[in-house]
């Protein structure tokens, strides 16, 4: 199995730089941007398994984001990051096919691990979509 | 328990003095026009009845004293035809001519003489001793001489007792005789005295000189110019009564009802106390009166008791509602502070977030073990200062949320508008900034100071500010508040760029619960406690839309001058496209 590959999408610096240095710190491949329109842009270059994405964010907002990705990009997995303010926003997120939704401050060790579950999540669909590439041959 | 009721504020005594004097001019106007209408009807009416009463009496018996005389002058004459002259010198003759007369006539006739061409009087019969009285002299014969008969005024005489003569004269031999006969005084005077109405009314005949032919009864002078007034005019209109009201000459505003005797000679005259008169009228007009007085002061006791009661009651509902507005305001408040406290949980949950990292990261470099070399502990010192920095963050916002709760009586203050939009425009920036709204405050320098409650107008602003980004939600856009100086009043714009507002919802968006948002998103209440906080302030609240063009309010509240608020534009929401 090859090693996870994650976006952080957050528009506090100061968060994302410490949430990134932790995670690296855990042999975590993980890289950081700003916003909305930077993640896109990441993804179109960059092959990423699963993006971890803040709801509320000045220009494109988290919902607008997971939009675009799951058009352009829909095995990847999105994990959304939430105030205790939008839990509506959350649930709209996951109906719009986001893997899961943590509430912020979170813990480190149940975002990994939810990373890991989406990760897998998007092995396994991999997977089938292999086989039936196979099949189909 | 002895209440003592609550002193009414001017603007509830001039409501009452006005409904006092609405209640009193509305039910007395028509009692007093009825009331003065009919006793004009009746006024008019009885004087011409009266009139038409004394006009009838007054003629009656002008034709009785009329036809009494007539008839005696042909009692005379029936008796003239049948002396024989040439016994004229016999008492005898004449004394059975008058116990005939008497006894035919009752003893109207007093005497009764012959009297020769030279004024001798040849025979006489009667109590008085005239024979061989000479009347050469008198007046009445000079006149009677002229005439076929004749009918003197009263006068006293040789006998020195009024009386007066009826002559007729007679042709015997180419003599001319005169028969005289005296008429009592007494018995024609009573055909006068009976005429007696009321109290004042009375009758009397004068002759064209203006002297009694009969007893008055009440002593008085008449006054001659004004009778021979009456003599000319009757003559001269040709009527048979004249009735006319004046001063007597006592000053007693007098009825006098006169009609012409004895072919134009005398003067019949009836005269009664107009008061006396018309003492039916009086009688008509003294209830009218007390009627009025007494229905005047029923309907302004009414009136008085009833509108104080009134505005009592008007006191305490608006009192009431006051209470109510005040209740509803607070509801109001504290939903627009659920909506705020949405928004500021959110900006404090993101240094709280970051706080939180910060500290996790400290400890999985302690965990490490990582605290011994240089860079470690720059580290160590960077993320301290990190969770320093966030906590402060912290606190101001919790300091920003505090001033806005902590300012929560309505009292009135003075207070710099600009400071409080400029205040509730940084609670709002992270709402903004998340919905990409920009926010622009444009505010007038030096603007005076209001006299308001600082939480009331924080209220109004908040609601208009979070209906403004609600309606960019989706959208974003700008939204800018200015606030400017204009004719004593500040005028204060909140202008969006959203969708708009449809025309069919314009007409009733300050409407208690009237709201678009879906149901337990808004109360319906924001804009319309925007409206009832500012319009009692005296001031005026608008609003202007235009689709997909956006939404501006604008509120006018007046400047407080030194005479207190001027309440002359209170602009009506219903109005406004």
């Amino acid at each position: 199995m090859t090693q996870m590959k994650l976006l952080l999408v957050d528009d506090e610096s100061d968060f994302l730089n410490t949430l990134l240095k932790r995670m690296k710190r855990r042999n975590v491949e993980v890289q950081g941007v700003g916003s909305g329109e930077s993640a896109l842009a990441w993804l179109k270059t960059h092959a990423t398994d699963v993006v971890i994405l803040d709801v509320r964010m000045p220009g494109m907002d988290g919902i607008e984001t997971l939009r675009e990705i799951k058009r352009h990009f829909p095995l990847t997995e999105v994990i959304m990051l939430t105030g205790h303010a939008s839990m509506e926003v959350a649930i709209e997120g996951m109906e719009m096919g986001a893997f899961d939704y943590l509430m912020k401050p979170m813990d480190m060790d149940e975002l990994l691990y939810k990373a890991e579950d989406a990760f897998k999540k998007k092995n396994i669909h991999e997977g089938k979509i292999q086989q039936m590439a196979q099949q189909l041959r | 328990m002895n209440r003592k009721p609550i002193p009414l504020s001017p603007y509830y005594r001039s409501l009452t003095r006005n409904m006092v004097l609405l209640v009193m001019v509305i039910s007395l106007t028509p009692m007093l026009l009825v009331t003065g209408i009919i006793l004009d009807q009746f006024s008019t009416s009885h004087h011409e009845k009266v009139y038409a009463h004394l006009g009838e009496l007054v003629l009656k018996h002008k034709q009785n004293i009329d036809s009494f005389l007539d008839e005696k002058v042909q009692n005379i004459r029936f008796l003239a035809d049948s002396i024989d002259f040439g016994r004229v010198g016999q008492a005898v003759m004449i004394a059975e001519d008058l116990s005939r007369l008497q006894g035919a006539y009752g003893t109207v006739f007093v005497d009764l003489g012959v009297v020769d061409e030279n004024g001798q009087q040849a025979a006489y019969a009667g109590p008085f001793k005239l024979e061989k009285a000479d009347y050469a002299d008198a007046d009445w014969f000079k006149k009677a001489i002229d005439r076929p008969c004749y009918i003197s005024d009263v006068f006293l005489g040789l006998r020195g007792s009024p009386h007066f003569i009826i002559a007729v004269r007679k042709t015997w031999q180419d003599r001319k005789w005169i028969i005289r006969a005296t008429i009592d005084f007494l018995s024609f005077n009573g055909l006068v005295e009976r005429v007696r109405i009321g109290e004042t009314g009375f009758a009397y005949i004068l002759n064209r000189e203006g002297q009694f032919q009969t007893k008055p009864i009440f002593d008085f002078i008449p006054t001659l110019d004004i009778y021979i007034r009456y003599f000319s005019t009757l003559e001269r209109m040709g009527k048979e009564v004249e009735i006319q009201e004046r001063l007597d000459g006592t000053g007693v505003k007098s009825l006098y009802v006169s009609a012409l005797l004895k072919g134009g000679d005398w003067l019949l005259v009836y005269k009664q106390a107009s008061s006396d008169a018309f003492s039916d009228l009086r009688n008509a007009q003294i209830i009218a009166v007390i009627i009025f007085v007494f229905g005047g002061i029923a309907i302004v006791t009414m009136a008085v008791w009833m509108s104080g009661k009134m505005v009592r009651r008007i006191a305490t509902s608006d009192n009431e509602k006051e209470i109510m507005n005040q209740q509803v305001i607070e509801t109001g408040k504290l939903a627009s502070i659920g909506e705020l406290a949405a928004g500021i949980a959110h900006e404090i949950n993101n240094p709280v977030a970051i706080m939180f990292e910060e500290a996790n990261w400290l400890r999985d470099l302690i965990e490490d073990g990582a605290y011994k070399d240089e860079a470690d502990i720059q580290e160590f010192e960077r993320a301290l200062n990190q969770i320093r920095t966030q906590g402060l963050r912290c606190k101001e916002i919790t300091l920003k949320l505090l001033s806005f709760a902590r300012k929560t009586d309505s009292r009135i203050e003075d207070l710099d508008i600009g400071h409080l939009i400029e205040e509730l425009m940084a609670l709002s920036a992270q709402r903004a900034k998340y919905s990409n709204i920009e926010l622009v405050t444009r505010i007038e320098h030096d603007l005076p100071t209001l006299s308001a409650s600082y939480s009331e107008l924080q209220q109004v602003f908040l609601n208009l500010i979070n209906n403004a980004m609600d309606a960019m939600d989706k959208t974003g856009g700008t939204l800018e508040i200015s606030a400017k100086q204009e004719e004593g009043q500040i005028l204060i714009g909140v202008t969006d760029n959203g969708p708009g507002i449809p025309k069919a919802n314009l007409g009733r968006i300050f409407d208690p619960f009237f709201t678009t948002k879906p149901v337990g998103s808004g109360t319906g209440l924001g804009l319309s406690i925007c409206y009832g906080i500012i319009e009692k302030m005296g001031g005026g609240i608008t609003v202007k839309s235009a689709l997909e063009v956006g939404t501006t309010f604008e509120i006018r509240i007046p400047v407080k001058t030194g005479e207190g608020q001027d309440n002359q534009t209170v602009a009506e929401p219903d109005t406004c496209n």
